[in-house]
């Protein structure tokens, strides 16, 4: 038997389990108490009320449009064409996403390492993430001009503070215990980094990385508002332009599905590679 | 590492004329005074005092990760100027790695400083597993171990590097009544198995007495040794074998209470 085994094994026996045949709560809401079922069936009802609530009132669909309009909004262009918008909003949040990862982590490896360079550089980071970025993007456009380029650096912008915040917090959480540890082996200095910081943050920069996949994707989509000629933020500029209300909100809809998509991935990552980093205990 | 002087009995640790004056914002800290005295080769030594008499700086001073404003540790005949290869730590609490097994974290200080670890390093790590009773324990992570277990592996991590100096600060503190005791047991019996030069911080009179030679007692802050008495009991000191110590400990607890109790009043 292994160690997951008896773990596994003594967590569900501690855990209360509902007993199935006691009198008490009815059968919809022993249904509704299974973990997964509550926030679908939240969702379907929702989508329900609202089909329903543009029927009834015949709400005009520009206004809002009913669930099977935005249905309808999807046929307004081809598979090929849908593709090739969700690409590009795609690969502009990936690449502006993994850019920001790889300047946010050295640059919190140095505010953690050095009190001069954070006191130096803080500010300045203070001043960007107080910059509203979405003023900022048509400046940018302007001055990296056309291409993917400048769509991917407003991506990066958006998305690097959390990172970097988060990073240093967890760099600086590591336990006194162990850079004592390390200091009284004399080990290299870049160890301390590698071998105990970075790993301790890893929690911290997984939290900031949930977030941070999601403000990827508002990047893109705010680069493409202000100059595109594919992606889904520009498939919506353009739909709304036309006054194709309901096709706007099926591209909304992709957006969120892309989102949540990310996000997931994001956790999936920590559970397939760090999957110590999800309990507290034992640190 | 270890000069030529490698009989037991010969000085281990010196403390000479030792001080520490902290500068923190509230002011100056004087958190030892005059702090004189002589550690043996593998000589168990236990240092009992009331919180924050400087029973850590003063630890934090052998291991050289913090500087004596005045006077001097000597190790070995050396002054400490910086952290030596000879001595090993375990800290009040287990502070494992959370992302590495119990092999891992044991080999960890090895791989920290060189960045190698060879076949015959595991092999070591899982032979002080065993030593330390957590044989077939060697995969597990720290959140799978209970507190004491993951302390024997903070324990196994400190004697792997082979130090000739433990330096504990308050081990098992953390730990329950009973599982303190066990652990106790066998500390002493890793430390009879494989002779060290232990210097052990606790502010429990009933741990002092139930495993050091020696107990050296310091006062509230400033710390300075106030008493300084041998173990006059014989070991081993646990189960039905300590019944001719019990009135022996009785005195000497009341002993050791009364100067704890006297000055922190």
């Amino acid at each position: 038997m292994s160690s997951q085994d008896i773990s596994a094994a003594s967590s569900s026996s501690a855990r209360p389990r509902p007993a199935a045949r006691q009198p008490g709560p009815g059968l919809a809401a022993r249904a509704l108490a299974a973990p997964g079922l509550v926030p679908v069936a939240t969702f379907v009802a929702i989508l329900l009320v609202w089909e329903i609530a543009c029927r009834v009132f015949a709400i005009p669909s520009f206004v809002l449009p009913a669930p099977s309009r935005i249905v309808e909004g999807f046929g307004a262009v081809s598979l090929g064409r849908w593709i090739e918008h969700i690409w590009a909003t795609l690969s502009v949040a990936l690449m502006g996403f993994a850019l920001s990862i790889a300047i946010a982590i050295p640059i919190a490896v140095l505010l953690a390492r050095s009190e001069t360079l954070s006191r130096a550089l803080y500010p300045i980071l203070v001043v960007i993430q107080s910059t509203p970025i979405v003023a900022v993007a048509p400046i940018i456009i302007v001055v990296m001009g056309a291409g993917d380029a400048p769509r991917v650096a407003i991506t990066c912008l958006i998305t690097f503070f959390p990172l970097v915040v988060s990073t240093t917090t967890g760099l600086m959480a590591t336990p006194p215990e162990l850079i004592e540890l390390s200091r009284s082996l004399r080990a290299p200095a870049i160890r301390e980094i590698t071998q105990i910081r970075l790993p301790y943050a890893v929690p911290f920069i997984f939290s900031a990385l949930k977030i941070s996949v999601t403000l990827a994707v508002i990047g893109a989509v705010v680069a493409e508002f202000v100059a595109a000629e594919k992606g889904v933020g520009y498939f919506i500029q353009f739909s709304t332009s036309m006054f194709q209300i309901q096709q706007a909100w099926s591209g909304l809809v992709v957006l969120v599905l892309m989102s949540l998509a990310l996000f997931q991935l994001v956790n999936l990552a920590q559970r397939l590679f760090f999957p110590w980093s999800l309990s507290e205990k034992g640190r | 590492m270890t000069p030529a002087n490698d009989r037991p009995g010969d000085p281990a640790i010196v403390f000479d004329g030792l001080g520490q004056v902290f500068h923190t914002r509230s002011g100056r800290t004087h958190a030892l005074d005059h702090v004189d005295f002589t550690v043996a080769r593998h000589q168990f030594v236990a240092v009992l005092g009331p919180s924050g008499c400087g029973k850590s700086t003063l630890l934090r001073m052998i291991a050289g990760l913090l500087q004596p404003t005045s006077g001097e540790v000597r190790v070995f005949g050396l002054k400490v100027a910086e952290p030596r290869d000879d001595v090993g730590i375990v800290f009040q609490k287990p502070t494992l790695l959370p992302w590495a097994s119990a092999e891992d974290n044991v080999v960890f200080p090895l791989r920290h400083k060189t960045g190698r670890v060879d076949a015959a390093d595991w092999e070591r790590a899982r032979a002080l597993l065993t030593t330390v009773g957590l044989g077939g324990f060697e995969e597990r992570l720290p959140a799978e171990l209970s507190g004491g277990m993951q302390q024997r592996v903070g324990i196994a991590r400190a004697l792997f590097m082979e130090p000739d100096i433990l330096l504990m600060d308050e081990p098992f503190s953390a730990l329950d009544a009973l599982t303190r005791e066990e652990m106790g047991f066998e500390l002493v019996r890793v430390w009879e198995a494989q002779p060290k030069t232990v210097v052990f911080i606790t502010h429990s009179i009933s741990e002092a007495l139930l495993l050091a030679d020696r107990i050296v007692v310091m006062s509230p802050r400033p710390g300075r040794v106030i008493e300084d008495l041998i173990v006059p009991l014989s070991r081993p000191r646990a189960g039905e074998t300590g019944f001719q110590n019990a009135g022996k400990i009785h005195e000497l607890s009341g002993h050791l209470r009364s100067l704890l109790v006297q000055r922190a009043a």
